[in-house]
């Protein structure tokens, strides 16, 4: 098998194991990661929430936000799970094929030795 | 690590993309003369790879998350100007698309994941491996300390990052603006848990990789030179 079919496999074996990074926390209780709470949990954390940080926090709305769909956060760990995975195979793929196409871009046929 | 939207005065935010722009024309120019056309579904692997492994969340019991970066890994695999194009692309995907980390602050965490962690653990490993024997040990651990150093530079540079925005942007009656936490909260905060907990995972998964190179493809490992 080729080295890069073999890691493309493992890959996949992440991702489907990637569901872990949100039950693991889950499981032991933990928040979220320092620094990266949003701004009501900040409110709470230190008594108000900064001016600046409320106004930029809402500048960009991601579409799969914490990599789940809109609207799941309240769907239980088997639907996140699921939309997780989902999240992992579009990202990993999205990633993948950006760098392909930059690779077309950059890497000149000279460097083919 | 990813630094959300809010928590970096614009002052801030703007330095780093102005530091990032030369930094990805040099990384582009550079890898553009290295990086062969054989070697570039391997960028892709390593870069997807990354944005996975940061899905990977790490629990400290009833305190906060982390988690592994991958980026010391690509950068022995790759070198570590690919390394950066890898890390910044899964940067921007998981910013735009996932909101993981701001979109203002892309540059940032560009600087901190994409530049730091890839040239920091890159150094590290080459001066501790040496010129050692492809499948020598000595490979394995110098991978293992890269990832760990790696990764807490990265780490201390967020916490430094953080803290300073108090400082940098307050309003009349001393109310932070962005980041309400200053230096001796946060560079301990940050820097602490990856000199705990984070830093062993990355510095666990660069080596046991490594080692699984070693024995499987150890000819990944003699492209290095790059």
């Amino acid at each position: 098998m080729k080295i890069a079919t073999k890691l493309w496999i493992a890959l996949g074996v992440l991702i489907l194991l990637s569901p872990l990074g949100l039950i693991l926390p889950e499981h032991f209780q933990a928040g979220s990661a320092w620094g990266e709470w949003g701004a009501d949990e900040i409110g709470k954390l230190v008594g108000y929430v900064p001016e600046g940080l409320k106004r930029v926090s809402e500048l960009w709305s991601a579409p799969l936000p914490d990599y789940a769909f809109k609207g799941w956060e309240e769907k239980g760990l088997g639907r996140l799970s699921f939309a997780y995975i989902i999240s992992a195979v579009v990202g990993s793929v999205l990633v993948a094929l950006t760098i392909g196409l930059l690779g077309k871009l950059l890497v000149k046929r000279a460097n083919n030795a | 690590m990813h630094i959300p939207d809010g928590y970096l005065g614009p002052a801030t935010c703007g330095v780093f993309y102005a530091v990032m722009i030369p930094i990805w024309v040099a990384a582009s120019r550079i890898v553009k003369k290295t990086l062969r056309t054989k070697q570039v579904p391997l960028l892709a692997i390593g870069a997807a790879f990354s944005f996975v492994i940061m899905m990977f969340n790490v629990p400290i019991p009833g305190g906060s998350t982390g988690h592994a970066v991958g980026g010391v890994l690509v950068a022995i695999l790759l070198g570590p100007w690919a390394a950066a194009i890898a890390i910044t692309v899964a940067l921007v995907v998981q910013a735009l698309l996932f909101g993981d980390g701001g979109v203002t602050a892309i540059g940032a965490n560009c600087f901190n994941m994409a530049v730091v962690i890839p040239f920091v653990g890159y150094y590290t490993y080459i001066s501790i491996s040496g010129n050692s024997a492809i499948n020598a040990h000595r490979r394995v651990t110098a991978a293992f300390i890269a990832g760990y150093i790696g990764i807490n530079a990265a780490a201390l540079l967020a916490g430094i990052e953080f803290g300073l925005q108090p400082l940098l942007c307050h309003t009349a009656t001393g109310q932070a603006l962005y980041c309400p936490y200053g230096l001796k909260i946060a560079v301990p905060a940050m820097l602490g848990e990856h000199l705990l907990i984070f830093g062993w995972v990355e510095a666990i998964v660069t080596a046991l990789v490594i080692k699984y190179l070693q024995k499987q493809t150890p000819e990944l490992l003699a492209q290095e030179a790059n």
